[in-house]
């Protein structure tokens, strides 16, 4: 084995963001990593490259056990990384990047400008690209950067060469010749580890996969010998037992008026087609596997993005958003994905967090109507089951299931007719998960129509009315609720990626 | 295969904004000379030429040491003050003899260069920040040495003939800035740790990844504007007779301009050293032709009208590079 990761356990401020994780690789080997979002397939790189350190397990790399404390360490013992957004010195020389560092010198201490040009040149010669080595990098596409950043490993020694979703920015073409490349590594007993999301690029270049899950390593095999259906699986993962199915109201689902109609919606290259419908009472699912353009979907609706192609109709009317300030007015919420980012404000109280955006209608004579405020904000901490101190403690002393209902709260104190809710269990416990989702329901009993984004399987087989799939930015499935099924999921989701 | 590669190796054809200024620079500074020369008698004069050269090196050796600075991105306010604490230095220590006065200064230079690189290294404070309260620390400094008054240099000890003599019928002021320069130009362009000082200008996270040094670069760059700075202090004082702890003042905008209009980007990552230095006699030139046509008698315009001139002259060069670089940018 080339490099051999055991037990590789990481947790930031408590939180475990490895648990016992692996990963082998052999020289000259392609292996694929892949997991969803937070699955901790970029904690474990940063571990292996020495940007972050291990709180235990071991590492092994050409037979010896190393602890790297910096990048420049692994990349001394031959582990070179090329991050998505590829990290070279843009006005510099191709030749300079490639050899920036380890100049080659002459007698005099100066650089060897020809022995600098000519092993530029040879080098890239081998991935057969021709290109002037004295313009400055900026001035070539991002396939051929990418190209000259492999150059630069290669000339560095690299035994491992890890690309870090090294696709995403190519068209079909630029990819091509990434594969191409990487066989010329293969060839020259380089190996590879590939981060990536598109499944048929894996099943095109790598040899064996690893899949992880919660910090987790949950499967390791053969490419050959993963399936599709088994590979979506793993990834997706079983949570426990599934939340037991919560109760929906049977049959007539179909025959409720629909609230939130989305037909053929585009922008960008994210989001290509995507139809789907919201009736009025219903949670209504969005899955997909990462990159498919679920979150941006969201987005157009909301007003954040602008709607390129297609039309959005609520309650039979045409509306296009262009800012979410409208959006709001109109009666559409929007849950984010990441509550630390774009949700809560921290260092404010509950109270404040709870009532964002009703604020504008809390007003009297300018200035925020307090009692008014205070009532509400009792109300829902309430109604919601939020457990707190007091309205005044400052959000980020919640837990995060916590933190998700004064979010929803948000939300509903403006008394939407839609809420979006972006994957709004992750990062909350087991239990806190289905108290969540119990409450969607309720509030989809109670007439609001819910958009619900979501990666994790049970939870779209537990609480969704019915799920749209998409792939590529494109909407390629519509289950409806009595054809929902773990199976009937991953095959929309596996086999759709073609 | 083969027809794809050829398509995906094709470069962009923009040409870069700096190479491009750098050339404006050279233009401009001809045509200046060529106007000078055909409109006044005697510009071209050995007179002319060799006290031009003589009172301006001291400010292309700021500017020298700023473009560094300015290549990695960051900014050295404190040159101005720092030639002044320089110059008083130098002055005290002139009657021990020309080295001593030459050492000290420099030395004082450095102490206030490295100064300025922990500060920015170590504590990662802002350049902007850092060399400005250097700047105010080194002119307390100077008036404090000199208690509020300029400080006579020793002429007994050789020191003024520093600032003041030839050699070789050159001034030796410009010798030093000639040499610091030609050092300057291999350094930056043929020596790998001038590259590493581009490659970080041109993005301290990706230099960092790549293995550079960056902090020792960053480090080494203010210790060396802060040792031109010493410099340019010396050579003050020896060419005035005195260390004078209130001049210098404006000094940084000078070096700051000069670099600009040369061709280096503020935000770093591109620059010339050579261009810096036509940069900053196209500004000296300004001041001389402003002389030159007072001494014509037509006009009377007042020293004041040459900061004018030269703010404006970088207004035209700044917003000339940024109209560049959206072209650049929009092919």
């Amino acid at each position: 084995m080339l490099l051999s990761m055991q037990d590789i356990s990481k947790a930031f401020s408590g939180v475990a963001a490895l648990r016992s994780a692996s990963l082998t690789i052999a020289e000259g080997e392609v292996m694929a990593l892949v997991g969803q979002n937070g699955a901790g397939k970029s904690t474990l790189i940063k571990i292996l490259t020495g940007a972050y350190q291990r709180d235990s397990g071991l590492i092994r790399f050409v037979g010896e056990d190393v602890v790297f404390s910096t990048p420049a360490q692994s990349q001394a013992k031959g582990i070179a990384t090329i991050y998505q957004e590829i990290n070279l010195a843009p006005q510099r020389s191709v030749a300079e990047n490639i050899y920036l560092s380890r100049e080659p010198k002459t007698r005099l201490g100066l650089l060897d400008r020809r022995a600098m040009r000519e092993g530029a040149a040879a080098v890239l010669k081998t991935f057969n690209l021709d290109i002037d080595v004295d313009l400055p990098v900026v001035r070539f596409s991002a396939a051929t950067r990418q190209m000259i950043a492999i150059a630069r490993a290669v000339t560095q020694k690299a035994r491992l060469v890890i690309m870090d979703e090294p696709t995403s920015s190519l068209d079909e073409r630029e990819v091509s010749i990434l594969f191409e490349t990487i066989r010329t590594l293969k060839k020259n007993g380089v190996a590879v580890l590939f981060i990536g999301h598109r499944l048929d690029e894996l099943y095109e270049i790598c040899d064996r996969i690893t899949i992880m899950r919660d910090g987790q390593t949950v499967a390791q095999s053969s490419m050959r010998e993963m399936p599709k259906m088994e590979l979506v699986r793993h990834m997706l993962g079983k949570e426990l037992a599934a939340f037991e199915a919560i109760a929906r109201d049977a049959g007539n689902d179909e025959t409720k008026p629909v609230r939130l109609s989305v037909e053929g919606v585009g922008s960008g290259v994210r989001v290509r087609d995507v139809s789907l419908t919201v009736r009025e009472g219903e949670i209504s699912g969005l899955a997909g596997l990462l990159g498919a353009g679920r979150t941006e979907t969201a987005r157009i609706i909301f007003g954040v993005d602008r709607l390129e192609k297609g039309s959005i109709s609520i309650d039979r009317k045409e509306r296009s958003y262009t800012e979410p300030a409208d959006a709001i007015a109109d009666g559409i919420g929007l849950v984010s994905e990441d509550r630390k980012i774009d949700g809560i404000i921290p260092d404010m109280s509950i109270r404040e967090n709870m009532t964002l955006a009703l604020l504008p209608k809390l007003k009297k004579a300018g200035i925020v109507d307090r009692a008014r405020q205070q009532e509400i904000v009792a109300r829902y901490i309430k109604a919601l089951g939020v457990k707190c101190a007091s309205p005044d403690q400052p959000i980020k002393e919640l837990s995060g299931g916590n933190q998700q209902k004064v979010l929803l709260a948000r939300w509903l104190c403006t008394d939407p007719r839609i809420l979006i809710i972006d994957e709004p269990t992750r990062g909350i416990d087991i239990g806190a998960k289905a108290e969540i989702l119990k409450l969607l329901r309720s509030l989809a009993d109670e007439g609001l129509s819910v958009l619900m984004i979501s990666s994790e399987l049970e939870e779209l087989l537990a609480a969704a009315d019915r799920v749209t799939i998409l792939s590529d930015g494109r909407s390629v499935a519509v289950l409806k609720r009595n054809e929902l099924s773990e199976t009937a999921l991953l095959s929309a989701m596996a086999h759709q990626v073609n | 295969m083969t027809s794809m590669l050829k398509i995906l190796s094709r470069p962009f054809v923009a040409k870069s904004s700096g190479d491009l200024a750098r050339l404006g620079v050279i233009v401009a500074l001809a045509g200046l000379i060529l106007f000078g020369a055909l409109r006044y008698d005697n510009f071209l004069s050995p007179f002319n030429i060799l006290s031009f050269l003589r009172y301006n090196s001291m400010f292309a050796l700021i500017a020298l040491g700023m473009a560094f600075v300015i290549i990695t991105g960051g900014i050295d306010l404190s040159v101005g003050g720092v030639a002044a604490m320089a110059s008083v230095v130098a002055a005290y220590l002139s009657p021990y003899g020309w080295f001593p006065g030459l050492a000290g200064g420099m030395a004082a230079g450095l102490i206030a260069g490295s100064i300025n690189g922990i500060i920015i290294t170590r504590m990662r404070i802002q350049p902007f920040i850092a060399t400005l309260a250097m700047m105010l620390a080194a002119y307390g400094t100077a008036l404090l040495l000199a208690n509020n008054q300029s400080v006579s240099v020793s002429y007994d000890t050789g020191f003024t003939t520093i600032g003041q003599d030839d050699f070789l019928g050159f001034p030796i002021p410009a010798w030093i800035a000639v040499l610091a320069y030609v050092l300057g130009w291999v350094f930056l362009e043929r020596h790998p740790a001038g590259r590493h000082v581009l490659a970080i200008g041109d993005g301290e996270a990706t230099a960092n990844l790549m293995g550079l040094k960056v902090e020792k670069t960053l480090f080494a760059v203010y210790a060396l504007s802060g040792l031109l700075a010493g410099l340019a202090g010396v050579i003050l004082a020896s060419q005035f007779g005195a260390g004078q702890p209130t001049e210098g003042v404006g000094w940084e905008l000078f070096a700051i301009a000069s670099v600009v209009v040369g061709g280096t980007l503020l935000t770093g990552g591109s620059g010339s050293v050579g261009a810096t230095l036509a940069g900053a006699l196209l500004l000296a030139m300004v001041f001389n032709i402003l002389n030159f046509e007072n001494g014509l008698g037509w006009i009377s315009l007042s020293a004041y009208w040459q900061s004018v001139i030269r703010g404006a002259f970088l207004l035209i060069v700044v917003v000339l590079q940024a109209k560049l670089m959206n072209k650049t940018e929009a092919n």
